[in-house]
This record gives C-alpha cells, structure tokens and sequence, in this order.
C-alpha cells in the first residue's frame, strides 16, 4: 500500500481535515480485567491548526492519541489521516505512513542519551533513508531554528529540561511531517520554558499542511489552541472555538 | 541507524564493558582449554611424529600409539617377505627406571632402533649431530632428548651434555648426542639406542620387539602395503593417519580427558550466554523506552532486530578477538616450560568464533523478541 501523502492544492486551508476519527472504541485487557479506554470517541483535528486534547486523568487523552498517532490498534471506529484510512492498513504500511508523516513529542522527550544532539535530531532522517551528510545538516539547521546552535556535539543530559525539549522539537520537525503529535510538552517545564515551548510548537503548527495536536492537562497552554477538543469518561464531551475557547481559556486562569 | 546503534552501544559503558568482559572470558575459556586439549591430543601421538615410518606393524590387538603388545622376533622376516615392503625394521619401546646423578629413580620411555638404518631415529640434533646418532651402534651409547637431559641431571646442576653417563637398569648409558622430541602423552623424557642396546637394558622377556617399522615399495601406496601386511602376517599394519585416528579415538573412548574438557568448554560457553544474554537483555530493557520511541517514529521491527544484531556482534568479535588473543599470551607464556600442552588449530579459533556467534544471537534474540512485542505506543505511557 502506498502511504505518501500528496499535497493537496489546497494545503494550509483551516477547512480541510488533518484527523477525522469517527466513533473510535478501544479497549485493554480481557474479562473482568477489561477497561474501555475509548468509547465512541469521535475527533477531528484540521491543516494548519494547533490542536489541544485536554480532560482529566484516565479520560482517555493519551490512547485517542496513540490512536490517531497509528501507533495503537483500536477495536472499532474509522481513522483518517490526510485523507488516508489506518483501518486496515497492514501493520508495517501504518508503520511506514508515520515514518513519513508522523513527528513525535514525548513527555520525557524520550531522547538517546549516548547520541549527541545533531545524532538525536537526524534520527527521523536516517529512518527515512537519508544520507547521513544531509541528515546532520538539516538536523543543525533544525537545532539552530529551536535556539540551539552551538551544542551541536552535546548530549541530551547536558541540557536543561526545556533545552531537551526544544531538541525533541528539532526532530519532530526534521523531517518535516504533516502531522505532529505532542504528549503533555510542557508538563514537565517551567511555564517560561513552558511558554517558549508552546511558541515553538504554534509556529510549527502554521507550516502549509500541517497539524499540530497536543495531549496536555497543563492550563497555561491552553491559550495557544486553535481548537481544544475535551474528553470525558472516553469520550469527546466537546469541542471549543472561537467565543466558547476564549471563555475556556479564561476560566481555567 | 546501525552506526548510531553501536554508538547507542558504546556509550552505555557499563554494559558494554560487561558485555565485552562475559565473552573475553567465555571466548578464553573456550580458546584455551580447547588449545590445551588439542594440544594433549597431538601428545597421544607425538610417538608417531618422533620416530617416523610410514608403516607400523603391530600385535593385532594393539589400539594405539603408546601400547605395546610383544611380536615373535621372527615377524620382523614375515613383513619383509610381503612383495610390496621396501624394508621392515624392529624397534623397541619401552618405559624403564633411570637413575640420575643423585641416585634418583626416573622413568624413561626408551626406543631401541635398528642399528642397520637408524629407522626412528631423532629429527632434530641439538647435540651431536648426526655423528652422535652414527655412535649409537656402539654399546651403551644413547641419544637422550631435552627433557631428559634435565630430567636425569638432578643433583648435577646442570643439564646432561656429551659424555656424561647414567644408569639404565644398572647399565652404564653414556650420552652421545642430545635431541628435540614432542612431548610424550604421558610425560615421559625420551632416550634412544639400539635396539640391541635396548634389549641389554630392558628386563629379559620371551618376546621383546614392540614394534616393525616399514615402508612401502616405490610405485605403491601406504594404505595398499598396510593392508597386504595385514592379510598376510595377520598382525596389525597401520598407516600413519589410520594409527594417529586409532590413537585418537582410543583417548576418547577409554579416558576421562575429553569430557573433563568438553565440561570445561561447554562452562565456558554456559557462562557466555548467561552473561551476555543478561547483560544484553538488561540493556535492551533499559533502552526500551529509546527503542519505542524509535520503533513509534517509524522503525520497524526488522530495523530494530538489525540493530540489536549488530550491536550484540559487534561485542562478540570484540571479546572474541581478545578471548583469542589473551589465549594467545597464555600460549606464549607456557610455550618455554613446555606444559601444559597447548595448540591452537584452525578448527579450535573457528570453534571458537561459532559458539561466541552463537551466544551473541541468543542475546539478541532475547532483546529482538521483547521489541518485537513492545507497542510503540508505550511511549506515551509515562
């Protein structure tokens, strides 16, 4: 199966849908030990907007993530990504399909501690088949935009918090995905380093095609979104924009 | 990405270290006992070696190199008048007392030779050359080889050298000439005479002579002279190779040696995998949440179990290579004192690198078949 996105004439459009995900259940375990983390949750995220998933601990934030991110099966529902269906599709082309287009942020940044930061940033690169000349250039080119330049041969436990996160940017957005998928990025940060995160991630996120979707609890970011989908008990209890968002927003301060 | 796993590896130093340290000692444990029992083997038949004959003629029920079961004096006549044997000499073994210059009793293995052609006799003269071994058609004269010539100087301070005399069986052995041999299987210093001589210094028996020597004649084989000795004599003619397997196979039959080896071996390999496999599968648990991640960013498993091979490979030809090279040292160093017996083949190295192979793709497959299960998912689970 072919997992190339095209892009469509109409990239950077609000209208067009990045993530439409229709009646989404997925459950764990078997028997009496069986938890629905998702019960018909419906999501939809579109080109060119930050996106914010937010909800109470266990709501089911993380798996919808997982979920649309192709890096969880689910049991029942339809997910499109970029107008590619995921149902179906067999495990090493989902597999293939978020190499491509998928970038990821990982609360504990999840970077390895042996490479140093131009190592990390070039991994999405390499798996792509790039060459590791070019892999290294844009990986410094990438870790210069995110205010790195000069700690190029350092490694990630020689950086602050926020530095690691900024890296975990940098090669989220190496390869220039049309999707990229943060898991509470912020959590773990200051809210200056916070806040500086979050610019990051909004600029990324006005890039032609592309979707930004955040999981978080922490409300400081919640002024960033274009869109906040809420969940609730495994399912989307709504979705705010423009007046309902703002009035959101302010509650939560 | 394989360059990066390696890196992902070497930084790890603690592991790596272990990992490196579990198949140094597994691969010298291997490498060095095999070497030694190779070794050992290669004594069984270092008798061949050092009294070469392309034939040797035997009681028929003779298993191996180093027993000795006695001939009529007469089947020396019978080999020689099977048509295709060139010649056939007598020659006698046997393991005497000597006595060393403090009054010491030592055992000996003595060769008593053909006086005629000197078949048997020593290679290498450190000594005396080949005027020394002319001598030994004179009475009481021996060529002893270099263990001997210390082993029988106790209380002398000094090697045996030309010219010195010691006693075999209360008869006076003058040396004429000292000699290189392969060690004995059983340890025993080698003293050459005649077999003449030999048979003066040996206690008197109904049949003395141990063995024929004897050669084929031009235009025909080992094997086919062998076997037409055997068909007409009924005594047992081996060839070189066919006495060397009999040796051989006797030692594994009839000894504990190969399995007290092959237990030691088999430790090594046992401690090899326990460690590497545990050491690696640790590291890879460590690494789980780095390989999930990866594996979410899109690496498949194949790329994965790739990177987990190497990783495990590249430890194994490193600790290999230093197994085999501190083997290496050990057989330097015990080189000069001549024991324990040591031999490094090509099948032992080869061996060697198999097993240490082997182990590095059970380490890996342990850690290949946890990523293979891990969801990539499990990076956004805390």
């Amino acid at each position: 199966m072919n997992t190339e996105i095209k892009q469509s004439p109409s990239n950077g459009s609000m209208s067009e849908l990045a993530i439409d995900a229709r009646s989404v259940v997925k459950a764990f375990g078997v028997g009496d030990a069986r938890t629905v983390a998702l019960k018909g949750a419906s999501f939809s995220a579109r080109q060119g907007e930050l996106h914010l998933v937010v909800g109470p601990s266990g709501c089911g934030k993380t798996t919808l993530l997982s979920v649309v991110a192709g890096t969880l099966d689910w049991d029942e529902g339809k997910v499109e990504v970029f107008g590619t269906g995921l149902d179906g599709m067999r495990r090493s082309a989902i597999t293939d399909f978020r190499r491509r287009n998928v970038g990821f942020i990982f609360q504990q940044f999840n970077l390895i501690p042996t490479l140093n930061l131009i190592e990390n940033i070039s991994v999405p690169l390499l798996l792509n088949g790039a060459g590791r000349r070019i892999s290294e250039e844009k990986a410094a080119e990438l870790l210069k935009r995110v205010g790195l330049a000069g700690k190029e041969t350092k490694r990630p436990t020689q950086l602050s918090g926020g530095q690691q996160q900024r890296v975990a940017i940098a090669r989220a957005l190496v390869h220039e995905p049309r999707l990229v998928i943060c898991d509470e990025p912020t959590s773990a940060l200051d809210s200056e380093t916070g806040h500086q995160i979050m610019d990051l991630l909004t600029t990324a996120a006005r890039a032609p095609g592309r979707c930004v979707v955040i999981v978080t609890h922490d409300p400081r970011v919640y002024g960033y979104a274009d869109r906040i989908t809420q969940m609730e008990d495994g399912r989307v209890k709504a979705v705010l924009d423009g007046e309902p968002l703002q009035r959101f927003v302010q509650s939560t301060h | 990405m394989l360059r990066l796993a390696l890196k992902m590896l070497l930084g790890d130093r603690a592991k790596y270290i272990m990992l490196v340290g579990g198949l140094t000692f597994s691969a010298l444990l291997m490498t060095q006992q095999m070497a030694v029992f190779t070794g050992l083997v290669s004594w069984t038949t270092s008798h061949m070696r050092n009294m070469r004959a392309s034939i040797w003629v035997v009681e028929h029920r003779v298993e191996q190199v180093n027993e000795t079961k006695a001939l009529r004096d007469t089947d020396v006549n019978r080999v020689r008048s099977v048509s295709t044997v060139d010649y056939a000499v007598p020659l006698f073994q046997g393991v005497l007392k000597a006595r060393a210059a403090d009054g010491s009793d030592k055992q000996i293995q003595l060769i008593g030779l053909h006086a005629g052609t000197l078949k048997g006799r020593p290679t290498v003269m450190v000594e005396g050359g080949d005027e020394g071994l002319e001598r030994l058609r004179i009475a009481n004269n021996v060529v002893v080889d270099v263990l001997a010539s210390k082993r029988l100087a106790a209380g002398l301070g000094r090697p045996l050298q030309i010219g010195d005399t010691f006693e075999i069986n209360d008869r006076e052995a003058r040396v004429v000439g000292i000699c290189k041999t392969e060690p004995h299987f059983f340890g025993y210093p080698y003293v050459f005479t005649s077999y003449d001589q030999a048979l003066q210094y040996a206690p008197r028996q109904r049949k003395m002579l141990s063995m024929i020597l004897a050669e084929p004649k031009e235009g025909h084989t080992a094997v086919e002279v062998a076997q037409q000795i055997s068909d007409e004599t009924g005594l047992r003619a081996y060839t070189v190779p066919e006495f060397e397997k009999a040796t051989v196979d006797w030692v594994w039959k009839n000894t504990g040696i190969p399995v007290s080896f092959l237990t030691t071996i088999i430790l090594g390999f046992v401690v090899g995998v326990a460690v590497a496999g545990q050491t690696f599968y640790s590291f890879v648990l460590e690494n789980l949440k780095h390989l999930g991640a990866l594996k979410a960013m899109g690496a498949g498993n194949g790329l994965i179990s790739a990177m987990l091979f190497v990783q495990a490979m590249t430890v194994g030809l490193i600790g290999y290579g230093m197994g085999v090279g501190l083997t290496a040292v050990f057989g330097f160093m015990v080189r000069p004192i001549g024991q324990p017996p040591f031999l490094i083949s090509i099948e032992t190295l080869v061996g060697t690198l198999f097993s240490i192979l082997v182990i590095c793709s059970l380490a890996a497959l342990f850690g290949i078949l946890k990523v293979a299960r891990l969801e990539p998912a499990v990076v956004f689970r805390g």
